[in-house]
């Protein structure tokens, strides 16, 4: 394949900054990527088989730690697999929990991204003030469960913490306080000029490329497919609740981070709602599983970044599955860069890849390879610093920054 | 105390590697940038390339595929250096230890000086950590 064409610009798999190694090769031609390839692999833990290896209850916590952003989208998949293979219907607080959990979960999800998609454009400020507000949510996180991250709340047949009712006013405080801050951080970036010519046209997948590549997720909605497990397939408390699928129609990187952040207020209208259905109230918060009979399910979830699924199958005997098939969001999402990154510039790249949310982390090291075999290797720091550049150069024909910015920062 | 050492006690530049983990720490060691915790204030930053580095955070199991760049970025790291095996991944490989793609825990591969437990560490945690360490040094 490189033979054909002038330069390679292999990207990954290590990086100083975020998530998972993975390792990506830009073929290009002078500035303009004419291909994308995708090598994985440098993350591969063997989640699958070891699943097998492990007890029922204990998987919960295995799948979990596939992602740590998302490590309750998985728990509560695998578990609505294996409640589906029972047939059980799971008590109603527990379902307003798990809501609650996922919903926490999309928003901290969401913030880090806003915050990375910062630092990738130069706006180092957005990156620290994103995390800073993101800290509130690991808060109400530590408080609910116990933990920062790696939540441990679920279980097979409901969950295992019940949310005491002194907390809630805590927690409603604290969100309301954090929905101000997503507030003010999304008019700042919807206003700003500066970001509108940075992100609007570039990375475009048209709503062709996203059902020929499955896309899902906010990648998705912001072509314009209202795919949302959440609405199409209910489980836990989503069927209880009003809120609405957030979808835009350019399918650019501007549009993605919009859909993002509307999401964030979605998400904190479910909470809240979920909050108060459970406030004052009494109940069970799980029913008691004692065997695992044969049979096999599926289970869903829309995690932040797209539908995650379990599927498992029980052979009656043993005490651990004979077969557990994940298939995460990314795995779908990723090679969708064929259509978004081809025909831009290396500058661009930098964040049309972080604009699927599975990877900035892979942008560490870069080397450009021509034809002769000279090679040229660009740091991590070297592709943000173009990006960079190029925001400053935005901003200078522009002339003018938002009127926000100025007043926020 | 050398020179080497006295000037490495002063600003700690820290490179993190990532030997299949589940981003958790990742992030954790992240957040240590961000405003809560602000590690800048003690001069310690993240540094772009491993041969600019005094530190390498090491988080997650280490993955067959990632054992010979893993080795290469710790001899590309200037001496000393100090090697943290940050979460109970890179401490002892934790819920990974019996899969098939382990070649890890990080003291099989490079030599390591500091264990900072916990799945994940709270950020806290790695920052007591290291200071603990810069005492001991000598």
């Amino acid at each position: 394949m490189a033979e054909n064409k002038k330069v390679v610009v292999p990207i990954g798999p290590y990086h100083p900054l975020l998530e998972e190694p993975e390792f990506f090769e830009l073929y290009c031609d002078g500035e303009e990527v004419v291909d994308v390839e995708w090598i994985a692999g440098y993350n591969h833990r063997g989640i699958e088989k070891l699943s097998e290896s492990k007890h029922w209850d204990q998987v919960t916590f295995l799948v979990e730690r596939i992602c740590g952003i998302c490590s309750t989208s998985h728990p509560i998949a695998y578990c609505n697999a294996v409640e589906d293979l029972l047939g059980i219907e799971i008590p109603e607080r527990a379902k307003y929990i798990r809501s609650i959990i996922g919903e926490l979960e999309r928003l901290h999800s969401h913030l880090l991204w806003v915050g990375l998609a910062g630092h990738f454009l130069g706006y180092n400020t957005v990156f620290m003030w994103a995390w800073k507000y993101r800290e509130g949510i690991l808060d109400m996180f530590e408080m609910i469960t116990g933990n920062r991250n790696h939540y441990a709340m679920l279980m097979i047949g409901g969950v295992r913490r019940d949310i005491e009712d002194e907390d809630i006013p805590i927690l409603q405080n604290t969100l309301s306080e954090v929905k101000g801050k997503i507030q003010m951080l999304t008019e700042a970036i919807l206003d700003d000029p500066v970001l509108s010519a940075r992100l609007k046209g570039i990375g475009t997948l048209t709503k062709e490329d996203i059902k020929n590549y499955g896309a899902v997720g906010p990648v998705a909605r912001a072509s314009g497919v209202d795919i949302d497990v959440r609405k199409d397939d209910p489980y836990a408390a989503y069927n209880l609740v009003d809120w609405k699928v957030i979808t835009a129609n350019n399918g650019d990187v501007f549009d993605k981070a919009v859909v993002r952040l509307l999401e964030c207020f979605e998400s904190i209208k479910i909470i809240e709602q979920c909050l108060s259905a459970i406030k004052g109230k009494k109940g069970e918060i799980r029913k008691e599983v004692r065997e695992i009979p044969e049979g096999e399910g599926i289970g869903r979830h829309e995690a932040p970044r797209g539908e995650v699924f379990h599927y498992v199958r029980s052979d009656g005997n043993t005490s651990s599955p004979v077969r557990h098939k994940i298939r995460a969001p990314s795995y779908v999402n990723i090679p969708t860069f064929k259509a978004s990154c081809i025909g831009e510039t290396i500058s661009d790249v930098c964040i049309i890849l972080a604009g699927v949310d599975p990877c900035y982390c892979c942008t560490e090291r870069i080397s450009v390879y021509d034809k002769e075999k000279k090679k040229k290797i660009y740091t991590f720091e070297e592709l943000v610093k173009k990006s960079i550049e190029k925001t400053e150069k935005i901003k200078k024909e522009i002339g003018k920054e938002g009127k926000l910015w100025k007043k926020l920062f | 105390m050398n020179l080497k050492l006295k000037s490495l006690k002063k600003s700690l530049w820290v490179y993190h590697v990532s030997g299949g983990s589940c981003n958790n720490c990742d992030i954790e060691i992240l957040d240590l940038l961000t405003p809560r915790f602000d590690v800048e204030r003690f001069g310690i930053i993240l540094a772009a390339s491993p041969r600019h580095a005094d530190v390498l955070l090491c988080t997650g199991i280490v993955n067959k595929k990632c054992v010979e760049r893993i080795k290469e970025i710790y001899e590309q790291t200037p001496k000393p250096c100090v090697v943290v095996a940050v979460g109970a991944c890179a401490c002892s490989g934790g819920i990974f230890r019996d899969g098939y793609q382990m070649a890890g825990p990080f003291d099989k591969v490079i030599p390591v000086h500091i264990y900072i437990p916990g799945c994940p560490p709270k950020p806290e945690a790695i920052i007591s950590g290291i200071v603990k360490f810069l005492k001991e040094l000598k």
